[in-house]
């Protein structure tokens, strides 16, 4: 896979432009999330390519428009994966500006927590960076993280630099009738518990010996049982409530709910609100960027 | 003649006094010298008022007192800062947040704590003590440090290697916000509702608004622990020896390196076993589930004899343990037998440079005369030269500084950053324009004006200003409260 080029950064910037609106298209997996753009917008396509993979640091540098699937084939090679995940198709950028977290995020942490530096096309046509190389960090204001899940609407991704890890040894997926905060307590870690109301899967990742032992014990002493990959989840995505919905299944400890309906989308306190909009319009005072796309309205 | 209580008189005083309760307001000469310096090497601050709220809403009342009369706030907790961020600039009004120390709650199966931010972060490991969880931020300055400065600098500590640093472990933030509103941002569980506010207040340095409650993640304690104490015949080897642990894909909770300097200052006080002939020691820490500590601890050993280093020890009970990282937090107070003067510098460099990189900065002390100690945060990159000097020799702060502008220009050169934890404060905000651009730090200003619109909120500190306020002196103590 060829290498993106400082060239194709410029010419991102360039095609983005100063002045009319526009939105990229990634992947077009989350295409419909936090709102369609607005009819006849211009379309812009980020940069793709691996510019540097560095397994000694554990740093990938990404055009924003490769694929997950392109990106993962590489890292594969030295042992080692990036905390993203996204359907088929998804883009680095896309899944970053979506901002969900992997559905192992009890292991590979937050998808906001893997992005080191971002190389952005700002609503005026300059490209700025935002973070660092390193994978350590707290040189000027954080705008990583306001980046992801921000939708492309503060800025549009050209570049990252991704923190990768090593790819588990080993993992698999057991199931059984009881409480989460059970099963979460006869394993350490575990990458992901989903509870339906009645039953827990769980998914335990690590080195080999570690992960078979605590299978066993789980099956041992509570009953679990072994089971291909996770349940299938219902198709829509909401924030949890505090309640679950017929037919939901909750992802413990990361605030999300797959149910068979959507789930009203949270209201932002008005300071909050308030905030979020003064932080628009001081990076894009014309609404230019992906216009009709708002985070506020994004599902969890 | 006794002198007249002028501070009843002042509107000003008069105004917090009202919000906070006459006995939390401080006026006096004693308290404005107290107030003026944090733990950094930065003088030349002045408080003009100190006040000391009980509540998040008194906090907020305290914000508007200050801008009804012009005046900006700074937020306070122990003042253990390194980079300048709490020094006042202005005679602004310092909210001090040492009154608001209650651990609100703990949701031990969320694995969520509401705490105050003047909580000390080793308050909290120490209440949380038998619960199965930790919260794994674990500064040097742990012992006096608040979680409420641990969010506005991202701190990191020598755990943050596998776990993260702060912003890794905060789910959301109460904040007094600078036009005096308190708002919640992020959430108590996954990612955020809307823009990632929470993400961009951590690290905001005081600059953003004050925290008024914290949610912070609590992790679970791993099941087995392993630490292993290394001695190398240079540091070289020791730095190659972190570059490959890394490389191999082992991800240990923590790798922290000191060199024989440190070594000889800490070991008489602190009896943590350190070998006084190693040019450098490395301490690792390994966690997890057993089988996968075992092999680590293996794989570890291995790549260390490959390296050349002259020995390899487990600790073998939680006592040995304890008293390694003793040794390692306590070095920092032991330089003080030493010369009587310090400068800590805090760059990070990618981990593959790093044994050609604190060559340099030796290289760099050398040169100039000076006397430069090396105890750091490895596994990450993160190295913390610490110049020690006597500031009355003729000519030792012009080399001192010139030596670190060197030290950082040399990790910038090598792809680095200008700080790993200790932030931007007053301290290096000159230096930015040397890792950022004019439109990158449009940007981060963009992120600032929309939190604090007026320029109201802890001025002068992350962002170049052009402002003088506050110039870089020698260290001679820290300041009262400190924990070395
Ligand atoms: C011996 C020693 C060892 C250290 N080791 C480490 C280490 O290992 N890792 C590390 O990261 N740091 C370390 N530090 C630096 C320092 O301890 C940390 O930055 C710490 O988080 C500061 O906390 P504090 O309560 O002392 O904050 P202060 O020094 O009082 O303030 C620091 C900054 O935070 C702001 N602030 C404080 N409270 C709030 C609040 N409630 N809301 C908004 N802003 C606020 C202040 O305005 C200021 O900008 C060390 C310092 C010393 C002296």
């Amino acid at each position: 896979m060829s290498g993106v080029h400082p060239g194709d950064i410029e010419a991102f910037a360039a095609a983005v432009g100063t002045d009319d609106p526009v939105c990229v298209r990634g992947g077009g997996s989350h295409w419909m999330l936090g709102g369609e753009p607005a009819a006849g917008v211009r379309e812009v396509v980020a940069p793709s390519g691996i510019a540097a993979f560095d397994p000694a640091e554990m740093t990938v540098t990404v055009g924003a428009g490769t694929t997950l699937v392109d990106l993962a084939a590489v890292l594969v090679e030295a042992g080692q994966e990036v905390a993203l995940e996204g359907p088929s198709g998804a883009t680095v950028g896309g899944v970053l500006a979506v901002g969900r977290s992997s559905l192992r995020r009890g292991r590979v942490g937050a998808a906001r927590d893997a992005l080191l530096q971002a190389t952005c096309v700002g609503a005026d046509g300059r490209l700025f960076s935002a973070g660092g190389p390193t994978v350590k960090n707290v040189t000027g204001y954080d705008l990583c993280r306001l980046l992801v899940g921000s939708l492309g609407t503060l800025a549009l991704l050209a570049s990252v630099i991704l923190r990768t890890r090593p790819v588990p040894e080993e993992s698999c997926w057991l199931q059984g009738q009881m409480e989460p905060a059970a099963v979460a307590a006869g394993c350490h870690r575990p990458a992901t518990l989903l509870w339906d109301g009645a039953r827990t899967a769980v998914r335990l990742e690590g080195y080999r010996e570690d992960v078979e032992g605590s299978a066993e014990s789980l099956v041992a002493e509570l009953g679990l049982e072994p089971i291909e990959g996770p349940p299938a989840l219902p198709p829509h995505r909401s924030r949890w409530d505090g309640t679950l919905p017929e037919g939901g299944i909750l992802e413990v400890g990361s605030g999300v709910v797959h149910g068979p309906e959507p789930l009203p989308v949270p209201v932002p306190a008005p300071g909050v609100a308030a905030l979020g909009r003064r932080i628009r319009d001081g990076f894009d005072p014309t609404g230019r960027l992906n216009p009709g796309r708002d985070p506020y309205r994004l599902v969890a | 003649m006794r002198r007249r209580r002028w501070s009843t008189r002042d509107p000003l005083v008069a105004d917090l006094e009202a919000a906070v309760g006459a006995g939390h307001v401080q006026a006096g000469d004693a308290a404005v010298h107290l107030y003026s310096r944090d733990g950094s090497a930065i003088g030349g601050g002045r408080a003009g008022v100190v006040c000391l709220p009980g509540t998040a809403e008194e906090v907020a009342a305290c914000i508007r007192v200050a801008r009804r009369h012009g005046r900006a706030f700074v937020p306070r907790g122990a003042g253990t800062g390194l980079a300048g961020g709490a020094v006042p600039c202005d005679d602004p009004v310092v909210i001090s947040t040492t009154r608001m120390t209650r651990i609100l709650d703990v949701d031990i199966e969320r694995r969520l704590a509401w705490v105050e931010p003047g909580v000390v972060n080793l308050d909290l490991t120490r209440h949380l003590a038998g619960t199965g969880l930790h919260f794994a931020p674990d500064p040097s300055s742990q012992q006096s440090c608040t979680l409420g400065g641990n969010v506005a600098n991202n701190s990191g500590g020598p755990h943050c290697l596998a776990y993260g640093v702060t912003s890794a472990h905060v789910a959301a933030v109460e904040v007094a916000l600078p036009d005096g509103d308190l708002v919640v941002l992020g959430e108590e569980e996954g990612d955020p509702v809307g823009y990632d506010l929470r993400g961009a207040f951590v690290g905001g340095e005081g600059t953003l608004g004050i925290a008024t409650r914290i949610a912070v993640r609590l992790t679970a304690d791993p099941p087995e622990i392993a630490t292993l104490l290394l001695d190398f015949p240079t540091i070289e080897t020791a730095a190659d020896t972190v570059s490959a642990v890394v490389a191999s894909g082992i991800v240990p909770a923590a790798m922290e390196l000191m060199d024989q300097r440190v070594v000889r200052a800490v070991e008489p006080h602190a009896n943590a076993g350190y070998s006084l002939d190693a040019a450098a020691v490395l301490i690792v820490e390994l966690d997890g589930l057993p089988a996968g500590v075992a092999r680590e601890v293996e794989a570890v050993t291995r790549i260390a004899g490959a390296h050349g280093a002259d020995s390899v020890r487990v600790a073998s009970d939680e006592e040995e343990r304890e008293r390694i990282w003793k040794g390692r937090k306590a070095a920092f107070g032991a330089i003080a037998n030493i010369k009587p003067s310090y400068y800590l510098h805090d760059t990070v460099i990618p981990r593959t440079r790093l044994a050609e990189v604190v060559a340099e900065v030796n290289a760099i002390a050398d040169r100039r005369g000076l006397i430069v100690m090396n105890v750091f945060h490895a596994g990450d990159g993160n190295l913390h030269p610490l110049l020690v000097f006597d500031e009355r020799e003729p000519g030792v702060l012009e080399e001192v500084f010139a030596a670190g502008e060197e030290i950082v220009r040399l990790s910038l050169s090598v792809g680095g950053v200008l700080s790993g934890e200790h932030g931007i404060g007053l301290e290096k905000r000159q230096f930015m324009p040397l890792l950022f651009q004019p439109a990158d730090l449009d940007a981060q200003r963009v992120l600032r004006d929309a939190f604090d619109q007026d320029g109201v909120a802890n001025p002068h500190k992350v962002l170049p200003t052009g402002a003088s306020c506050g110039d870089v002196q020698g260290m001679t103590r820290l300041p009262e409260g400190t924990w070395v």
